[in-house]
């Protein structure tokens, strides 16, 4: 039972529930390195990476001091915290010990830091009453669905780039186009699996 | 309470500060001192001509052994002395050079073979029936290069690309841009170009523009230090020996050869 509990989560973050299309949360870095495929597989790593973590230490957090002081009003100042330091001290191990893969990341691990939907996983952990597993597992399933919108959205944004659009639909409205589209599209994922 | 979330929210901020700050600390990355004057000293465009991920991997490359710091040639002769200063090493001055785009085929200069009508991109129409244009050496005329130059120093004039020589850095970005590869570096002394790449016979160039290289050979018996020859019907100019003369420019009887007197090639061109 609980295995089929943890796919359904997935899935639901991955599709059902994606977070850029669906929920909508995230799109500063959305439309703003999607310009080309390769940037946004960067980004998509850098948020990977970040939400997974981040996730993992604000459950802990909230459910293992926050919740025994019965301080639960203070969970979104905790976590911007805890989120941003986190982050730093990544950056800083990273540089140390896998410089490759800090060059790689580079700028996009420091534009995650302020990301609603890094702190927005780490709020949908506590509302859904997640356990630690089912957590990693959302946070798997929110990552690898923003992984696929956004490259799916620049691959489509290098495409329009060179389509005679319309003057006054140049560059940014007719991404807004693009993103809308998309998002009627992901609606079909609805009711997948009785979800 | 009060107490308590003042207590929590500090202590979680207290610990993770002095844990950032002793981390930060003890693991800080240690940067070689002459990397960072390198870096200050390269222009920092980040271009990517020398061949390397930006000016800070150039800098980080020119410190191993036996490195070429002649690379960067947006700098030029002033980067590569100052490098040399640091590192205390000599190297090979670069030459100034700057982009030729070795076509002279504007719109109604060199005919079109059909309309094209798909993605207003060079490497794009090419694709389709070898190009737009009757000639196969011609320029597309769509602006790929003008797009990738980093400087802004090509702009397209009825159908050609116009390079810039004062804005051009000579970085050579724009050759691999070019389906058709019309692009070359020449270094900035040598003022005389046969600005085509036509390897048809002449009555065929003269079929399909008005300013191609026929091979007629007129500038082959004028060159003074025979510096012309003819390979495949097409003038071709060996640089060791050109003095610029420009007899052979007032030969041509296509105009195809150039003489680039200005310090902007803007001139010539329009």
């Amino acid at each position: 039972m609980e295995e089929i509990n943890l796919i359904g989560i997935f899935v639901s973050a991955l599709l059902i529930n994606n977070i850029l299309l669906i929920r909508f949360l995230g799109l500063c870095p959305f439309f703003g390195v999607s310009g080309r495929v390769k940037s946004s597989l960067g980004m998509s790593m850098a948020v990977f990476f970040v939400m997974t973590t981040a996730s993992i230490v604000s459950w802990m957090l909230y459910h293992w001091v926050l919740l025994p002081l019965q301080l639960e009003f203070l969970r979104t100042a905790t976590f911007i915290l805890v989120i941003a330091s986190l982050v730093q001290l990544e950056e800083i191990f990273m540089k140390k010990f896998f410089p490759n893969l800090y060059k790689a990341l580079g700028v996009y691990l420091p534009l995650v830091t302020t990301n609603c939907a890094i702190l927005a996983v780490a709020f949908f952990n506590i509302d859904y009453n997640h356990s630690l597993i089912q957590t990693i597992i959302y946070a798997w399933g929110v990552a690898t669905g923003y992984t696929i919108a956004i490259v799916l959205f620049a691959s489509i944004r290098e495409r329009v780039a060179l389509a005679p659009v319309p003057e006054a639909l140049k560059g940014y409205p007719i991404a807004f186009f693009i993103a809308s589209l998309m998002s009627l599209s992901f609606l079909g994922f609805k009711g997948l699996f009785g979800l | 309470m009060v107490l308590n979330s003042v207590l929590i929210l500090g202590g979680i901020g207290l610990f993770f500060g002095l844990g950032l700050a002793f981390i930060g600390k003890k693991l800080a990355v240690k940067i070689d001192p002459l990397e960072e004057n390198i870096l200050q000293v390269l222009p920092g465009s980040n271009c990517g001509a020398c061949g390397f991920a930006g000016c800070a991997g150039y800098a980080v490359e020119c410190l191993k052994e036996n490195a070429d710091i002649g690379k960067c040639a947006l700098g030029g002769e002033k980067v590569v002395r100052q490098i040399s200063d640091i590192l205390g090493k000599e190297a090979k001055i670069k030459e100034d050079s700057v982009a030729v785009v070795f076509c002279q085929g504007k719109d109604g200069i060199s005919k079109d073979r059909f309309v094209y009508e798909g993605i207003a991109d060079c490497s794009a129409a090419n694709l389709i029936a070898e190009g737009n244009k009757e000639c196969i050496w011609a320029c597309l005329g769509f602006g790929t290069c003008m797009e990738v130059c980093p400087f802004g120093a090509i702009r397209m004039d009825e159908g050609i690309p116009v390079i810039d020589e004062e804005k051009c850095k000579g970085c050579g970005i724009c050759i691999p841009a070019c389906p058709r590869e019309l692009i070359t570096l020449i270094p900035k002394r040598h003022r005389v170009y046969v600005l085509c790449r036509s390897k048809e016979k002449g009555k065929k160039v003269r079929e399909m523009c008005e300013k191609g290289c026929i091979g007629c050979g007129l500038c082959v018996k004028v060159c003074p230090t025979g510096a012309i020859q003819l390979k495949d019907n097409l003038a071709v100019i060996e640089y060791d020996k050109c003095n610029n003369c420009g007899k052979c420019v007032e030969k041509c009887p296509t105009k195809s050869i150039v003489l680039n007197n200005s310090s902007s090639s803007m001139q010539f061109l329009s």
